[in-house]
C-alpha cells in the first residue's frame, strides 16, 4: 500500500485516496472550437508512461482535496506532491 | 501412555502442567511449552501422514516454519482448520488432530500404489495425461484428480472465531528475535525509538535457546530472557510472540499476523483467534534466520530422516529424544553440535561427515568426547518404509564422484545438515536484487530497494560475535537517525565454537545398480529424476522448471527444497548457481489464514449498512428490505401472505388511485453555496441553470466528459446562492467528487462550496391524486393549490411544529410531492403524514412499486442510465442546450452517437398481454435466425403495469426512433424463453404528463 503525502494532511495510506488519472491533462476552455483529433486526445488518449509521472488523487476519505502527486509507475516511488492550485514545474 | 522419548531434565517446557490430547484418536499426553510435533516424537510417534503424490509414509522433517511433512488436520473447540504444521503448533489440553492425504488410515493408504506405479507419475504426469479428449477433463479426468489430491479439509461451517486488524506505525521493525533482531532492537531502544520486535515463534530467542554459547558470562537462553523482559518494560518498544511478518509491500509496509488463541483450547471471550497487523515502519531490520538445507541421498523421505537442527531444537527445547541410535549425516560443524547434544544427554550418536579431514574447536569437542566420527562418508540410501530401521552407508572418494563398499548400519534417525540458507524472503519481497555467495552457497541479500536491512544469519553472517556487533551497531545507528539519541551500550563479551568451512557437497550419487528415489521437495515429492526429466523435454526457466516439476510450490514454499533444485539445475546444465537465478518470493511467507486477512468483514459487516431515520417505522410495519448499494430500503410492505408481486403491486396501485408514502431519504443531496452557484450547474447540467428562480425546483441531466449520462436529478433555488441538489442514490459519492474536481482544478476561479447532506435530511415523497388534498391537512397555513404551488415549486415550512421543506417533483409521474425535514425529525415527520393520510387511504410504498411506477411512466433510471447511454438514448435530447456548453457536450457530436439508427428506449408488451419479459434479454427480429442471431436491443427494466394490468418493459432498442408499431422478439436463453412482443412509446401512462401538472 502507497503511503501518500496530502500537502493538507501530511503522510496517508493509500486507502484513504481515490485515483484520478494524468494531473497533466488540461481541460480545454469552454465554448471553443476544438478539433475532433484535441477532444479525443482530451477525453481517451493517454500515455502509459515507464518512470516519473504526474497524477492526480482525492483524499476522499480525509480532506477531500485533489491533490497532484509525482510518482514513479515502475517502482511506486514517490518524489513530489502538490495541492490543487500548484503548478506543475 | 508414557512419553518414553522424553529426557527429564533439560527443556524448557512446564513439567508441572501435563496436557492430554489425541492425534488419529489415541490418547497421548504432552506438557505445556510443547508443539504437536515434539509430544508426538516424545511419544514415539514418527508417522503422521502420507505424501502428496506418492501418499509415502510422512514423519517430521524439521521444528518449526520450515516443515515440509508434518501436515495436519486440527479439532479445537467445535471447529476445524486443515493443513497446519504440528511442528508450529502448540499443544494444548484436549487437542485433537488427524492425518491428512491417506485413506483408510495413515498405517495402511490404498494411495501408496501410487509409490509403486511411480513410472506413471513423472514430472508433468498430468499435463501430458489429461490431454485428451479435451471433454475428459470437467466429466472424469477432475473430479478424479480432486478426490485424489490435496491435503486437509477446509471446513464448511460459518467460522465464529474473530480475527482482527490493526495498523500501527514505528521507527524500527524487526522481524525475528534471534541474536540479531534482540541485540539490534535493544540498542534501537535504548535510543528511545519506537520499535516493534517480532518473534514467529512462542518463544523468543531464535538459535540462543539452543545453541551452547556464553554471552555477558550468561548462557545465550539466560541473556536472551535478560534483553526481552528489558525490552518489555520500555514503553516505546512493543513486543510480540507467535507473530510472523509476512509480507514486505510497498512505502515499507509490512503484514504481520499474530495467532493469539491458537496455542489455546478455546478463545477468550472478547478476545480474536488472530490479529493482521498493517505496520509502516521507518526502517525494517529483518532477522529472520537461516533453515538448514537438507543434503539429498536415497529414500531422504523416509520418516526419521530429519534436519540436524530440529533435532537439536526437540532436544534442547522440548527434552525429547527424535531416536536412541542417532545417525548424523552432515557436511559442516553444525551435524557435530547435535551430536555433542545427544552425548551429553547419554546417546551415542554416529557422526559421517562429507569431509575428508576438517579442524575446529567443535570437531575437536566431538573427538574428545568419544563420538564414533567417520569421515569422508556419506548416507547412500535410509532403510525402512514407515520408520527408518538402518542407514546404506559408503566412503566416498575425494572427487564425491565414487562410492565405496556400500555398509549397512542400524539407525533410528538420520540427522541431515547440509549448512544454512539465510531467509531472504522479506528482504527479496521488498524489492532487494538479490546476490549468491560462494561462501555459503546460498542467496543473500544485495542492495536494499526500501529502508530495509539484513542482519545476522539472514544476511549470511553464522558467528555470533560478528552478528551481535553488527546487530548492535545498525540498530544503534539507525535508531540514532531518526531519534537523534546516541545512547551507547557496552558490547558484551561473547564466548562461541570457532568453527570450519562447510563441504559443497549437496547430493549423494546413486550406488551402481539401484535406483532411490532421492527427494528434493518434500511435500510436493518432486526428486531428482523429475527435474532431470524437465530439463530433458527443454525446459530450462528456473521458473518453468519450478512449475513443471512443482518443486518448491507446495504449503512449505520450498524452504527445505529450492536451493538443493537449483544446484541440481546448475549441474545438469554446468552452470553456476547464480545464473540459474532463485524463482520469485512472494508474499505470505508461512499460509495465512483467510481468516486473518478477511478481518471483520464477515457477514453485516462485510459493508457498512445504512438505515433511514424511518427505518424502524419500516420494520414494525412488516417492510421487506432490498440492498441499495450500501442502504437498506422497503421493498414492499408485506401485508398478510403477500408475496412480492401482489404486495408491490397493490402499493402501486394505491399511488395511482389515492395516495402513497415512500420513503427517499437515500436519494442523494449535496448543498451549493456561493455567488457562482448558478454557473457551476450551468457547466455542469446540459440544461439552461442561469435563469431558475427562487423557490423553484429544475430537473437536470449530467454528463461524463465523453457523453455518457452521467446522473440525473432535481437541484431547487432555495435562496439566491444557494441550491439543493439531488442525486440517484447510488452515484451520490462519485457526483460529489466530480464537483470537487471541477471546483477544485478546472475551475477554481467559480466562488462555490459544495457539501453533502444526505444523511442530513430525511425524505418522504407523496405520491397520488391525493396527495394535494393530504398536503393541505399537513399545511393548513399554506396555499398548495395548482397556483400556489405549482409543479417543480419549493416552499417552506412548519410541520407541526417542525421546519420542513417542500417540493413539487414527481418521480411517479403522478401528482407528487417531497417533504424533507431534517434527519432527527424523519420518523415524527413519516408518522405525521401516515395519521393524517389515513382518511385518504394512504398507504407506504417500497422501491418494487417505486420502479413499476416510473417504468410504466417511462421515466428513465439507472437501468438505463448504466453508464452507456448518451442523453438521445435516454430520450433526455430536449435538455441538451445549444446555447451553451457544459461538461460533455463536446462528444455528443461524435459520430457514433449521432448515427441515424442511434439505440433509444422504446416501451416493449408482449403480444399475449401475459407474458412477463426478463430484464436482461434480447431483442431480435427473427426469432429463428441462424445463430448469431443479430441483436437490436436488450430488456433493460421490467415490471407489471398497474395501469394497463399487463406486462410493460423498457428496452433501449437500436433505431429506437422508427421502430414504434414493429412486432420483435424477446430471447432470454438463459431462461429458455421466446416472447413475441410489440414496441411501443416508453410513455405507456400518461404520456402527455398531465397528472404531475394536475
Amino acid at each position: 500500500m502507497l503511503h501518500i503525502k496530502c500537502p493538507h494532511c501530511g503522510m496517508r495510506s493509500q486507502n484513504e485516496f481515490s485515483y484520478g488519472g494524468d494531473a497533466t491533462v488540461k481541460r480545454p476552455e469552454l465554448d471553443k472550437e476544438i478539433s475532433d483529433q484535441d477532444w479525443d486526445n482530451f477525453v481517451y488518449n493517454r500515455k502509459s508512461l515507464r518512470g516519473k509521472h504526474w497524477e492526480l488523487w482525492q483524499h476522499l476519505s480525509g480532506c477531500r482535496q485533489w491533490i497532484k502527486v509525482e510518482r514513479d509507475t515502475a517502482t511506486h516511488e514517490i518524489f513530489n506532491s502538490l495541492k490543487a492550485n500548484e503548478e506543475i514545474s | 501412555m508414557s512419553q518414553s522419548y522424553r529426557l527429564d531434565n533439560i527443556g524448557l517446557i512446564n513439567r508441572d502442567k501435563k496436557l492430554s490430547f489425541k492425534f488419529n484418536g489415541i490418547t497421548y499426553n504432552g506438557y505445556e511449552g510443547d508443539t504437536l510435533a515434539s509430544a508426538l516424537i516424545a511419544n514415539g510417534v514418527h508417522l503422521v501422514g502420507r505424501s502428496f503424490k506418492y501418499h509415502r509414509p510422512r514423519g517430521f522433517f524439521g521444528a518449526g516454519v520450515d516443515e515440509p511433512y508434518a501436515i495436519v488436520q486440527l479439532y479445537r473447540n467445535g471447529e476445524t482448520e486443515p493443513n497446519i504444521k504440528a511442528t508450529e503448533q502448540e499443544l494444548f489440553e484436549g487437542l485433537e488432530a488427524t492425518s491428512v492425504n491417506c485413506w483408510p488410515s495413515v498405517n495402511f493408504d490404498i494411495g501408496a500404489i501410487n509409490n509403486f506405479l511411480k513410472i506413471f507419475l513423472p514430472a508433468g504426469f498430468y499435463y501430458k495425461t489429461f490431454m485428451w479428449p479435451k471433454s475428459f477433463w470437467y466429466k472424469v479426468y477432475e473430479p478424479f484428480i480432486r478426490k485424489a489430491a490435496g491435503l486437509g479439509v477446509a471446513s464448511t461451517k460459518h467460522d465464529k472465531e474473530r480475527y482482527e486488524h490493526k495498523y500501527e506505525y514505528c521507527d524500527l521493525l524487526i522481524a525475528g528475535s534471534g541474536p540479531s533482531g534482540l541485540a539490534s532492537a535493544y540498542a534501537a531502544a535504548k535510543n528511545g525509538a519506537r520499535v516493534i520486535l517480532a518473534e514467529d515463534k512462542a518463544r523468543h530467542g531464535g538459535t540462543l535457546l539452543t545453541s551452547d554459547v556464553n554471552i555477558g558470562n550468561q548462557s545465550g537462553k539466560e541473556w536472551a530472557e535478560g534483553i526481552i523482559s528489558e525490552l518489555k518494560e520500555m514503553p516505546n518498544v512493543i513486543v510480540k510472540n507467535r507473530s510472523q511478518v509476512f509480507g514486505y509491500y510497498d512505502h515499507n509496509m509490512l503484514v504481520m499476523s499474530e495467532r493469539i488463541s491458537d496455542h489455546l483450547p478455546k478463545t477468550k471471550k472478547f478476545h480474536p483467534k488472530q490479529r493482521l497487523w498493517y505496520i509502516r515502519a521507518k526502517e525494517v531490520l529483518i532477522s529472520s534466520g537461516s533453515i538448514e538445507r537438507p543434503i539429498v541421498f536415497g529414500n531422504n523421505d523416509t520418516p526419521g530422516v530429519m534436519l540436524s537442527s530440529a533435532a537439536k531444537e526437540y532436544l534442547k527445547v522440548y527434552g525429547v529424544l527424535v531416536g536412541r541410535n542417532p545417525l548424523i549425516f552432515t557436511n559442516n560443524d553444525s551435524g557435530y553440535e547435535t551430536a555433542i547434544e545427544f552425548k551429553k544427554n547419554g546417546v551415542d550418536p554416529v557422526i559421517l561427515d562429507t569431509r575428508k579431514d576438517p579442524q575446529s574447536e567443535i570437531v575437536d569437542e566431538a573427538k574428545n568426547l568419544g563420538i564414533n566420527i567417520k569421515f569422508s562418508y556419506v548416507v547412500v540410501a535410509a532403510q525402512g518404509y514407515k520408520k527408518i530401521k538402518s542407514a546404506d552407508i559408503a566412503r566416498i572418494s575425494d572427487d564425491k564422484e565414487q562410492l565405496g563398499t556400500v555398509e549397512n548400519i542400524k539407525c533410528d534417525c538420520i540427522c541431515v545438515s547440509g549448512f544454512w540458507t539465510p531467509t531472504i524472503h522479506l528482504a527479496s519481497q521488498s524489492g532487494n536484487k538479490t546476490k549468491f555467495n560462494e561462501d555459503i552457497d546460498a542467496f543473500v541479500p544485495g542492495i536494499s530497494k526500501q529502508n530495509e536491512t539484513t542482519l545476522g544469519a539472514a544476511n549470511g553472517t553464522y558467528t555470533l560475535d560478528e552478528t551481535l556487533k553488527s546487530s548492535f551497531e545498525t540498530g544503534h545507528e539507525l535508531s540514532k537517525k531518526i531519534t537523534n539519541n546516541d545512547n551507547e551500550i557496552s558490547f558484551p563479551n561473547v564466548v562461541e565454537k570457532k568453527s570450519t568451512t562447510h563441504d559443497k557437497f549437496w547430493c549423494v550419487p546413486l550406488p551402481e545398480g539401484k535406483n532411490y528415489k532421492r527427494f528434493l521437495d518434500f511435500q510436493n515429492d518432486v526428486s531428482v529424476s523429475d527435474v532431470e526429466i524437465a530439463l530433458k523435454e527443454g525446459y530450462r526457466s528456473i521458473e518453468h522448471v519450478k512449475r513443471y516439476t512443482t518443486l518448491g510450490m507446495a504449503t512449505d514454499q520450498g524452504k527445505t527444497s529450492n536451493l538443493n533444485g537449483l544446484q541440481l539445475v546448475s549441474n545438469i546444465e554446468n552452470k553456476v548457481v547464480p545464473n540459474v537465478g532463485h524463482t520469485t518470493f512472494r508474499p505470505p511467507y508461512t499460509p495465512i489464514s483467510i481468516g486473518a486477512i478477511v478481518g471483520r468483514e464477515v457477514g453485516k459487516h462485510s459493508k457498512p449498512t445504512r438505515k433511514s431515520p424511518m427505518h424502524s417505522w419500516h420494520k414494525k410495519n412488516n417492510a421487506v428490505f432490498v440492498d441499495a448499494g450500501v442502504w437498506l430500503r422497503p421493498r414492499y410492505y408485506k401485508q398478510g401472505n403477500e408475496n412480492l408481486f401482489e404486495g408491490s403491486k397493490r402499493e402501486a396501485k394505491n399511488v395511482r388511485t389515492n395516495v402513497g408514502i415512500c420513503d427517499v431519504t437515500t436519494l442523494g443531496k449535496i448543498d451549493i453555496k456561493g455567488p457562482d452557484a448558478a454557473e457551476l450547474l450551468n457547466r455542469v447540467y446540459t440544461n439552461a441553470w442561469l435563469k431558475l428562480p427562487v423557490g423553484k425546483a429544475r430537473y437536470g441531466v449530467m454528463l461524463r466528459e465523453d457523453g455518457i449520462v452521467m446522473d440525473d436529478g432535481t437541484t431547487t433555488r432555495i435562496s439566491e446562492n444557494h441550491y439543493h441538489m439531488t442525486t440517484t442514490t447510488a452515484q451520490a459519492a462519485n457526483v460529489l467528487s466530480h464537483l470537487e474536481y471541477y471546483l477544485q482544478l478546472v475551475w477554481p476561479e467559480l466562488n462555490v462550496n459544495v457539501v453533502s447532506t444526505t444523511e442530513q435530511w430525511a425524505g418522504a415523497a407523496i405520491a397520488g391524486p391525493k396527495s394535494r388534498d393530504l398536503l393541505q391537512k399537513l399545511f393548513p397555513n399554506s396555499d398548495v393549490s395548482n397556483e400556489g404551488l405549482p409543479f417543480m415549486g419549493y416552499i417552506e415550512e412548519d410541520l407541526f411544529g417542525v421546519k420542513a421543506r417542500i417540493f413539487r417533483i414527481s418521480f411517479s409521474g403522478e401528482l407528487a410531492y417531497e417533504v424533507n425535514v431534517e434527519s432527527d425529525n424523519g420518523n415524527f415527520m413519516w408518522e405525521k403524514i401516515m395519521e393524517v393520510g389515513h382518511e385518504f387511504k394512504i398507504q407506504p410504498y417500497g422501491t418494487e412499486a417505486l420502479s413499476t411506477l416510473r417504468i410504466e411512466m417511462g421515466h428513465v433510471a439507472g437501468s438505463e442510465l448504466d453508464g452507456r447511454t448518451i442523453p438521445y438514448d435516454n430520450s433526455l435530447e430536449g435538455l441538451l442546450s445549444k446555447k451553451k456548453d457544459f461538461i460533455g457536450k463536446r462528444s455528443l457530436s461524435r459520430k457514433a452517437f449521432t448515427a441515424e439508427d442511434r439505440q433509444k428506449v422504446v416501451g416493449v408488451v408482449p403480444l399475449d398481454k401475459k407474458t412477463s419479459i426478463p430484464e436482461g434479454s434480447h431483442l431480435v427480429k427473427d426469432s429463428n435466425a441462424p445463430l448469431p442471431n443479430p441483436k437490436l436491443g436488450y430488456i433493460s427494466a421490467s415490471c407489471w403495469s398497474v395501469e394497463h394490468d399487463n406486462p410493460f418493459s423498457l428496452a433501449i432498442l437500436k433505431d429506437g426512433k422508427n421502430m414504434i408499431g414493429e412486432k420483435l422478439f424477446v430471447m432470454s436463453p438463459l431462461k429458455n424463453k421466446v416472447i413475441p412482443v410489440e414496441i411501443v412509446s416508453s410513455h405507456y401512462v400518461d404520456p402527455k404528463g398531465e397528472r404531475v401538472r394536475s
